[in-house]
């Protein structure tokens, strides 16, 4: 079977160059389907994986293609790595991957331009296979940067639009911020353990002690890393504007696998993290702190893609307090439920945008419920399980989370709780204000009203279906049923984390959260179906927190103002004065003094080579002069 | 023997340009130009069956009492350099088929005298006759910017030569004082140089002898001030040649010339030196972050992109070197597509001011996406040339000094930023009225960028040969600093 490995990744490519080639001569059916069928067969191929993965006893499989970069003692092979993280990680994003190319080709049917679409889509998921397979951090990066690229172009794909292209610009650059903490880290890997493969450097990491400055170090480099791809305080504002792309390009790339890219790495390197406590302690604090500001954030926008924005950037946050607090088993579980749900939230916002003409302001929206019966359906789990309701994943993988954290800190825990009480609230509110009330568009948007073909509702009921059993991989302890998920992952997590919540403690979690939810369904649906409140205008907003929220803490203004604009302004001071009237000035001024070079300034003017065989015939005296000293 | 072809073969195509009619003289230019690069193919593979051949060698006297001798040779680091400047001259010399310079066979006659000088640089192997092709080299471009610049041609080219001229005066200085101390007979021959004895407290005031003139010619901050303006009003074979070829001759004097020779003044001042190299790189690029004209843009990125090479060269260990010959020849490549793009641009539209652009992408596939890949290079995205050399520049750097690192690992931000940046207002947003007039690339154009785009993939994932023919020649160099120590 691993002779077939390197296809895997490969098949996109391929996918990418030939649509990519043929462009517009191909009918969108078979842009899509030839872009489909590539993910589709690297779908098939990661299934034959995984199964090999989970029969066998997983002794990590290194494939090497070729020697990519070697320079002294330093060896990077482009080569995969197969084991059980990547053959999981790899189901996921070939999976989802093939649901949301299906989804496409209905999406996209009225775009003239879809085979350049479905090429960069096929472009996003070979990157992501190769960040996912790679067996080394360097080709880890590869693709870490080349998802980047994708998404810039999928973001900006409609690129006449001047707000757009800024969206996609601001996602490249704040992910290379984060790819220079990522690369710094990658550099003290190889002075630190000479070698940058995961192999070397994990059996090296493993004769270091607690806490050690290199690998402290280390896990706060990657991790600077991590908080821009997957959307972390302080480099998270990208991700809310890289709404501008297609729907389905959210759902793919902005919720479902791209973004959670940085969890992967961290769950990756879990020997090095699992050494610095002190590092993940501040990768916990900095998932909290995102996780909470995210999720209020979220409660005040009426943007669909918005809303589902924040809350992907607040779910994220969620990961990395598991990842902090040592749970990374729980981060990936998390990564998993997310990826069904979100994907389903957005290719259900993406139906919903379709069916509307385009409208994405849910105060213009309400009563889809009858128009869009599987849309609604489909909805209505996606929200369920986001917001923990069981037996729906989120519930599973989110109880997880916080009974893992109630054991590292119970501040920390609380917060995580008030959060999860938010994400309900900004969830049921979308759902009310989107499937119920009165219709409040336009009549014309009302006569087109319709539901979307079954290319895009098939992988929304697959979805669905994901997303209410896909939380059975990870049971807890209390249902008396095994932990597969931890069980298939023990072998490459280094040191589980206990996870030693009591069972009165779970139940209590439980039923706890049950009655919250009940509590916040019936609130939500009283205010906005009952009392058929609508969120005001955008010039009516209340002062106060309100304006707060809604204005996302003006954090846009304030990068704006203490990174942005003095950048730019110190630039062009540097231009126009250190360049031209400080530096150049001073060589011209040096230049003018010199009363022989103003000589040949003069006839060079006039003539041509005057001054050349000048200064030749000087440099020929020189050497005579000089060897007759000696 | 074939060293000689080699070096000569151009000079030959430079008297032909100069006798054929303007006609025919493009064609005659390029088919010569290829036919040097098959010399050098030929030269490579030499080299590669047996890189020390007695083919590739060649020692004459040449002025014996002076122990002046014509002394040419070819390791890993010179052939890399060699193979540059013949594969970029075909390219460049096709990227001029649309622009009907008048007088040609001058035009392109200074070019292969360009060549030859270059190549000339590249093989020395004698410091005498190293310092004369590195003069020799000047004049053409000089010409060539003079005869086909733009408005304000006298005055900048004056600049340019005057100041790289002085630089260079320096470094012949330097050279005559390592000569006066090489063992006796004296020697300009290479290994007579190495051998000098020379107190460290001179080889400070040679490092910068030597240093000035190289950094001039890089450029290095803050010596950079004719740059801009010289790449900006240059035709655009004469910025190709300086940014893509000529600039490269700074860089290699610094590994051949000064590493070796003048250990102690690098160990005393090459840190200094490194420091003015990263400086540069985040100043070059704050200021392309400003810049309105798309050419003046590309000249401070490549004062970036140099300055980051040549921090590598500083950094003194394997990586770092090998980093910079890898980036010799990416930058090479990168900065020839880019200045291409301008051109095309320029030609089309009778601007290169970003402002007055913007839509490109509309009628334009194919250059959209070509742009994009050469635009990808050079902001070093793996699987691209520019990532291989970056990623090992920096590792160097930082296994020198990780602050170090951190400050030139800027570029990987601002890169991004202004080339972002200058693409989105060239090519992206609404089409204006003028945009409508931007046709689709011609054959000529077509080839010269996608030789560019397929150099920069090949580069990026197959960057293996390069590495390997230039190693074992930098470790070389690194025995002789360290045998100081």
């Amino acid at each position: 079977m691993h002779q077939f490995t390197w296809l895997i990744p490969v098949l996109p490519l391929l996918g990418f160059l030939v649509v990519g080639i043929f462009n517009k001569r191909l009918p969108v059916t078979l842009s899509g389907g030839i872009a489909s069928a590539a993910v589709f067969l690297s779908f098939v191929l990661s299934l034959a994986i995984f199964r090999e993965v989970q029969l066998q006893d997983s002794v990590p499989e290194r494939i090497v293609l070729f020697e990519w970069i070697s320079s002294g003692d330093l060896q990077i092979d482009f080569s995969f790595l197969i084991d059980r993280l990547s053959a999981i990680m790899l189901l996921v994003v070939t999976g989802v991957g093939t649901l949301i190319h299906i989804y496409s080709i209905g999406y996209m049917h009225h775009e003239q331009d879809h085979a350049r679409y479905f090429s960069y889509l096929n472009l996003f998921v070979f990157f992501m296979l190769l960040l996912v397979m790679g067996s080394n951090y360097i080709v880890m990066f590869a693709g870490w940067e080349g998802v980047g690229l994708s998404s810039y172009l999928l973001i900006g794909f409609w690129f006449k639009n001047t707000a757009y292209n800024d969206a996609a610009k601001k996602a490249f650059i704040m992910n290379r911020i984060g790819d220079l903490g990522f690369l710094l880290g990658v550099f003290l890997i190889y002075t630190t353990f000479g070698s940058v493969n995961y192999k070397e450097v994990f059996d090296g990491a493993r004769n270091f002690g607690m806490d050690n400055p290199a690998i402290v170090a280390i896990c706060l480099l990657l991790f600077v890393g991590a908080m821009g791809k997957s959307a972390q305080i302080p480099l998270y504002t990208w991700l809310p504007d890289a709404m501008a792309g297609p729907t389905p390009v959210s759902a793919l790339i902005h919720a479902a696998t791209m973004v959670t890219a940085g969890i992967y790495m961290v769950v990756r390197s879990n020997v090095l993290f699992s050494l610095a406590p002190y590092a993940g302690e501040i990768v916990a604090i900095v998932g909290l702190a995102t996780a909470f500001f995210a999720a209020s954030i979220g409660l005040r926008q009426n943007d669909i893609k918005k809303v589902l924005a924040y809350s992907t950037v607040s779910q994220l946050g969620y990961m990395f307090v598991a990842l902090g607090v040592g749970a990374y088993d729980t981060a990936l579980f998390h990564v998993i439920t997310h990826a069904f749900f979100k994907a389903l939230l957005f290719l259900g916002a993406g139906s919903v945008i379709h069916a509307m003409s385009g409208e994405q302001d849910i105060r213009k929206m309400g009563a889809l419920k009858a128009k869009l019966p599987v849309t609604h359906f489909t909805f209505l789990i996606g929200t369920l399980a986001i917001a923990g309701i069981p037996p729906f994943a989120g519930f599973f993988s989110k109880d997880e989370i916080l009974a893992v954290t109630h054991g590292h800190s119970l501040v920390m825990f609380t917060i995580l709780v008030i959060t999860s009480v938010m994400t309900a609230v900004y969830m049921f509110r979308l759902y009310w204000l989107v499937f119920y009330g009165d219709f409040r568009g336009t009549e014309l948007q009302k006569s087109h009203l319709h539901e979307s073909p079954l290319s895009m509702t098939i992988p929304l009921i697959v979805l669905a279906a994901l997303s209410t059993l896909g939380g059975f991989i990870g049971m807890p302890e209390i249902f008396h049923a095994p932990h597969i998920l931890r069980e298939f992952l023990a072998p490459v997590i280094w040191k589980v984390s206990p996870h030693t919540a009591s069972h009165s403690f779970e139940y209590m979690l439980i039923a706890g959260s049950m009655v919250i939810l009940a509590v916040i369904i019936y609130l939500t649906h009283s205010n906005y179906v009952k009392r058929k409140q609508v969120p005001e205008a955008d010039d009516q907003i209340p002062s106060g927190i309100s304006t707060i929220l809604s204005n996302k803490y003006y954090v846009d203004e304030l990068y704006d103002t203490l990174i942005t604009k003095p950048l730019n302004a110190l630039s062009d001071f540097a231009y126009r004065f250190v360049e031209l009237r400080g530096i150049d000035a001073i060589v011209n001024g040096v230049s003018k003094s010199l009363t022989g070079l103003s000589g040949v300034l003069k006839f060079s003017q006039t003539g041509y080579t005057g001054g050349y065989i000048f200064s030749m015939v000087i440099g020929i005296i020189l050497i005579l002069v000089l060897s007759l000293m000696a | 023997m074939i060293t000689l072809v080699l070096l000569f073969f151009p000079l030959l195509a430079a008297l032909g340009a100069w006798m054929l009619r303007k006609e025919s003289v493009k064609v005659y230019a390029l088919v010569s130009a290829i036919f040097e690069l098959g010399i050098c193919a030929y030269a490579l593979q030499q080299f590669i069956l047996d890189p020390a051949s007695e083919a590739l060698l060649v020692d004459y006297w040449w002025m014996k009492d002076l122990g002046i001798s014509f002394h040419l040779g070819l390791d890993g680091i010179s052939i890399l350099l060699v193979a540059l400047t013949n594969l970029l001259t075909p390219l460049i010399i096709l990227s001029s088929f649309r622009n009907n310079h008048t007088n040609a066979g001058t035009f392109y006659g200074l070019i292969f005298i360009m060549q030859f000088a270059l190549n000339g640089v590249f093989m020395a192997m004698d410091g005498f006759l190293f310092y004369i092709f590195w003069e020799l080299a000047l004049l053409p471009i000089w010409f060539i910017c003079l005869l086909w610049g733009g408005a304000d041609k006298v005055r900048i080219t004056l600049k340019f030569f005057i100041y790289t001229l002085s630089g260079s005066l320096l470094m012949l200085l330097g050279l005559i004082m390592v000569y006066l101390h090489t063992p006796a007979p004296s020697s300009f021959s290479i290994d007579a140089l190495y051998s000098a004895t020379l107190e460290p407290s001179m080889q400070g005031w040679l490092f910068w002898c030597f240093f000035l003139a190289f950094a001039i010619k890089i450029p290095i901050f803050p010596l950079h001030t004719w740059q801009p303006d010289t790449y900006t009003d240059a035709p655009a074979q004469g910025s190709m040649l300086l940014s893509g070829i000529m600039l490269k001759m700074g860089l290699y004097g610094i590994i051949r010339w000064m590493l070796p020779v003048l250990p102690d003044g690098i160990a005393t001042w090459g840190p200094t030196a490194l420091v003015l190299c990263a400086i540069g790189i985040v100043y070059a690029s704050c200021l392309a972050l400003v810049q309105k004209d798309f050419k003046r843009l590309i000249a401070y990125s490549s004062i970036a992109h140099v300055g980051l090479i040549a921090a590598g060269i500083f950094s003194l260990n394997m990586q770092g070197l090998q980093g910079a010959m890898v980036q010799m020849l990416a930058h090479g490549v990168n900065v020839v597509g880019l200045f291409f793009i301008a051109d095309i641009i320029q030609r089309r539209m009778n601007t290169r001011e970003m402002q007055a652009l913007g839509g490109l992408a509309h009628n334009s596939p194919v250059f959209t996406i070509l742009f994009m890949l050469i635009l990808l290079g050079s902001v070093a995205l793996p699987l691209t040339n520019g990532f291989v050399g970056e990623f090992l520049l920096l590792n160097g750097i930082y296994q020198y000094s990780a602050s170090m690192a951190a400050l030139c690992g800027l570029t990987v931000i601002l890169g991004a930023v202004y080339m972002l940046r200058a693409y989105q207002k060239v090519m992206l947003g609404e089409p204006h009225a003028r945009s409508a007039e931007f046709t689709g690339l011609h054959t000529s154009e077509k080839v010269v960028l996608f030789s560019c785009a397929l150099l920069i993939v090949a580069g990026g994932i197959y960057p293996k040969p390069i590495l390997t023919i230039a190693q074992p020649a930098l470790e070389d160099v690194l025995v002789l600093i360290q045998d100081i120590y």
